[in-house]
């Protein structure tokens, strides 16, 4: 299969393994299915377990990175996978395969609210679901916040965002905006 | 909403998508914002919907914004959706990974990471704030939402069983 220029970097090119626009393609469809609440895991045991397509040491730097840019960290992992083995074909066959399945799902779930959703018994289930999710976003939050329980100026920022965004419904370019550069510097300067 | 607004909806939602620290829980209270509160396009409790709705089903947590397009503008939305949330972060990271700033342990790196992770976490709260407030309709919701958080808390439980426990608890008029 044809590919464009594959990328330069550290590791040593004859230990990695080969894979073509449509096996990344097929991978990451696989895991994005199989991914019932969060998809993280099924990627680590799909690429690094399953496969060994990535080292655990590759896989903790591409997740890392991936949580250093915006967006969905699967997401920019599967770009940088798909990229690092194929070249542009495979960053856009790793991120097809992980969006196509989940969007058609998606598709068809809009079908069956649109026809069901005004239910009772769909809606009582409905608000039962919403409650549960409310709780697993809060949860997700509380567990990410683990990380900087000891200290006290971080929270001072997660509690600002909080305020802002969650309390006041300031827009959050405002928010993040405002706040981005001193926490940054805060973060900077508590480091050096 | 009109077609007319699809552009407008898909710059709003491309914008955001550059501000998804840490995912699109971050930016969910700024979409509930835009969507329900400014343009009333969809209610707070159908917007909720969408959301519990597409975290019930597998694949990336983001992918429930296709719900939301569709709800908002079937299948023009679901696309203009879906593309504004995902292209700018995949360009983004394309050409982060073409520079090949492979190496994300750099000083600046972790005061970037250190000094937005407090903030990506604060909005996460406010996600779960805003959500629960439009889907708790009375205390047993409230009671729902903070069970849910006790277990996430203390258990490995797949939280796609706690959303399937709710939607048996909803359908039995526990709440």
């Amino acid at each position: 299969m044809p590919s464009s220029q594959p990328p330069i970097d550290s590791a040593p090119a004859a230990e990695r393994p080969r894979v073509s626009p449509l096996e990344l393609f097929l991978a990451f469809s696989q895991l994005a299915l199989s991914g019932f609440g969060g998809v993280l895991p099924w990627a680590h045991r799909t690429l690094v377990e399953r496969k060994a397509w990535l080292t655990q040491r590759e896989f903790i730097d591409t997740l890392a990175l991936g949580q250093l840019l915006p967006g969905p960290n699967i997401g920019n992992m599967a770009v940088m996978i798909g990229y690092r083995f194929a070249g542009y074909a495979g960053a856009a066959a790793a991120f097809a395969g992980l969006v196509g399945g989940p969007f058609l799902l998606m598709i068809a779930l809009g079908l069956l609210y649109s026809r069901y959703g005004a239910l009772p018994p769909v809606q009582q289930a409905l608000s039962g679901m919403s409650s549960v999710a409310a709780g697993l976003v809060l949860a997700t939050g509380l567990k990410m916040s683990g990380s900087m329980m000891r200290r006290r100026r971080p929270w001072l920022f997660a509690l600002l965002a909080l305020a802002g965004v969650g309390v006041l419904r300031w827009p959050l370019l405002l928010v993040v905006g405002a706040l981005a550069p001193f926490a940054i510097i805060a973060a900077w300067r508590r480091d050096h | 909403m009109q077609t007319a607004d699809l552009p407008a909806l898909g710059l709003h939602f491309a914008l955001l998508s550059l501000m998804a620290i840490g995912g699109v829980s971050s930016i969910l209270p700024d979409m509930q914002r835009y969507v329900v509160e400014v343009n009333q396009w969809l209610s707070a409790s159908q917007f909720a919907d969408a959301y519990a709705l597409g975290q019930a089903a597998p694949g990336p947590n983001m992918m429930f914004v296709t719900l939301l397009g569709w709800q908002l503008a079937g299948w023009a939305g679901a696309v203009v959706a879906t593309l504004a949330m995902i292209f700018p972060p995949v360009l983004l990271t394309l050409t982060v990974t073409r520079l090949s700033a492979n190496n994300p342990d750099t000083p600046l790196g972790r005061a970037i990471r250190g000094g937005l992770g407090p903030i990506a976490i604060g909005l996460t709260l406010a996600s779960g704030w805003i959500l629960a407030q439009s889907a708790d309709n009375d205390w047993r919701g409230a009671l729902l939402t903070l069970a849910t958080v006790a277990l996430m808390l203390r258990t490995r439980l797949n939280p796609v069983w706690l959303i399937l426990a709710g939607a048996v608890a909803g359908m039995a008029g526990i709440l």
